[in-house]
């Protein structure tokens, strides 16, 4: 016979048990019910300032808990293909000013919010401002220099001051030499492939962060494809000017250019040739950043990364 | 030292232990090993900088929650206990009584701070594989942390030398969140015009300045530290936690404990 002792344990062992299993399940059941956008988009208190003062002196602690609240809100933004990140700019400015010296915080917070959306918030002014205000606090880390001289050249097309920005980040005590190179190509082939490369090529070598390296190789490999096109399309308008009609398909491309080969993509795949004669890319989602060699009304895929070029 | 003082610090330290106080050392280790392991898979690129601002923060609060909690109940427990009246019907006289007492609880937090600062440096290694030599700056801001404990310590004192042990919670916590902005308070009468400007510098002076011994940021970010810096902290620690002592054994030598 079990004493009494003994079956109030196990009784409140089940109560137990059973109890905390049901309010799990119903937790569970409750999140699917409640409005994603109440849960995830929230943003209570907008001011910087106020949630420095909350922090009562332990803002490093803070700083890196609304760090990682920013990279978890873009980043599922970023997996669910948002067009909006409007909560990213002030968290980033919160984190920034709870900690002036998280580096971090500026690297990604601005390949964030420069790139147009979904790749980003498309906010490159905001991206400009949170890099100047990282500048400003970090002025001997050039690697802030690097990355505002970026978001120039890369979202605003915007040379002079791309150039300007790198020029400035070369007088940096230990400023990585490619800083002078890249203010001078700046000012001399800024649109060209060559710069282009020259950019992401310095980036993925001067990086020791696996996401911006992989971030780098997928722009490379883009950067190849969209060389790789132009060139094509060269050659195919090239064949219509000599010819007077678009070439039947690559094979009669390669033999009239006498290229070496059918030409391939970075992944070993054949480039094709439409009808229209447009080149395209056989798998584009494999190339997230490309701007050419796409099908008309081609809606990209979430990036996928590959490890090397 | 006396040897009376001793011997209270020694039974207050022993009587913490006994109360369990160490045991906030569990929570402290699985919320430190806890970070270590998942802020790598959640976040970008501060792995370091979250157990080092998480595990010096909660050094810190720990350590001020249970200088406060104890540090109240050191002086009205003994007299509600009745245990005071046995120890200063013997050769003791009230101020070795304070004295004592404030380096029984100072003792144990500093051997409480010793443990988690294994803990620390730990977890660290965990994650950066190696030490660096700028971690060594690390010490110093426990250092700091110490000393901020002094100073409450000699507070919460101050408070249960004359209130009831709810009061001087509320009072030494209440000192604690506002010394935590003492930078702010001296902004604040830099701004104001006369009697409001004297009496905001003078409140400013007053409280404790916690924010000039809460170097956590710095460290974290390897942000060299000056030997001046650490030589006028430790000399404004000894000195404000002496005039809280100070002030706690005047109240305690004219309390009436019949």
């Amino acid at each position: 016979m079990m004493n009494a002792r003994k079956r109030t344990t196990v009784i409140a062992a089940t109560c137990l048990a059973i109890s905390m299993a049901a309010s799990v399940l119903l937790l569970r059941h409750i999140d699917e019910i409640r409005p994603k956008a109440t849960i995830e988009d929230a943003l209570y208190i907008n001011s910087p300032q106020m949630v420095k003062r909350a922090s009562v002196g332990f803002n490093g602690l803070m700083a890196c808990i609304y760090w990682t609240r920013t990279v978890q809100y873009f980043g599922h933004r970023h997996f669910d293909r948002a067009h909006t990140y409007n909560e990213l700019a002030p968290l980033l400015e919160i984190t920034t000013t709870l900690d002036p010296n998280l580096i971090p915080a500026y690297e990604f917070g601005a390949s964030f919010l420069a790139p147009k959306p979904p790749g980003g918030a498309g906010e490159p002014a905001r991206a400009i401002h949170l890099m100047e205000y990282g500048i400003e606090h970090n002025p001997d880390n050039w690697r802030l220099y690097y990355d505002l001289g970026f978001v120039y050249y890369t979202e605003l097309k915007d040379y002079r001051n791309a150039a300007e920005v790198f020029e400035r980040g070369s007088k940096v005590p230990n400023a990585h030499p490619f800083m002078k190179i890249m203010a001078a190509q700046m000012a001399t082939h800024a649109g060209d492939f060559t710069t282009a490369r020259m950019l992401w090529t310095a980036t993925y070598e001067s990086s020791r962060e696996s996401n911006i390296r992989q971030n780098a190789v997928e722009h490379l490999r883009a950067l190849r494809v969209d060389e790789d096109v132009t060139n094509l399309q060269a050659l195919v308008t090239e064949f219509g000017e000599h010819t007077g009609r678009l070439p039947a398909g690559m094979w009669e491309l390669v033999v009239a250019e006498q290229l070496r080969g059918t030409p391939v993509d970075p992944d070993g795949n054949q480039y094709q040739l439409s009808a229209d004669g447009q080149v395209l890319v056989q798998n584009p989602d494999d190339f997230p950043f490309i701007t050419r060699g796409t099908p008309p009304g081609y809606i990209p895929a979430p990036p996928k990364f590959h490890t090397k070029s | 030292m006396s040897p009376r003082i001793v011997h209270i610090a020694a039974n207050t330290f022993r009587e913490a232990v006994r109360d369990r106080v160490l045991y906030n050392l569990i929570a402290f280790a699985l919320l430190l090993s806890g970070a270590a392991i998942f802020v790598g898979q959640i976040s970008i690129d501060i792995e370091r900088l979250v157990v080092i601002n998480l595990g010096l923060t909660a050094v810190s609060l720990f350590g001020v929650v249970i200088a406060i909690f104890i540090g109240i109940g050191l002086v009205s427990k003994e007299i509600e206990k009745r245990t005071l009246y046995t120890v200063l019907s013997r050769p003791v006289r009230r101020w070795e009584f304070i004295v004592g007492k404030f380096f029984g609880l100072a003792g144990t937090l500093v051997v409480n701070t010793f443990f988690m600062a294994i803990g620390v440096f730990g977890a660290l290694l965990y994650v950066a594989h190696k030490f660096s030599k700028p971690d060594a700056l690390i010490l110093v801001a426990l250092y700091f942390i110490v000393l901020e404990f002094l100073i409450i310590c000699s507070l919460a004192l101050l408070f249960s030398s004359f209130s009831s042990p709810l009061l001087s919670a509320v009072f030494a916590f209440s000192l604690f969140v506002i010394g935590s902005f003492a930078d702010d308070l001296r902004g604040f009468a830099s701004l104001a015009h006369g009697m409001t400007r004297w009496l905001a510098t003078a409140a400013a002076y007053l409280v404790p300045n916690f924010s000039a011994l809460n170097v956590i940021s710095a460290v974290a970010h390897q942000q060299p530290l000056t030997s001046q810096l650490i030589l006028n902290n430790t000399l404004y620690a000894l000195f404000y936690t002496t005039v809280a002592l100070s002030g706690a054994v005047l109240i305690f030598e004219r309390r009436n404990l019949k």
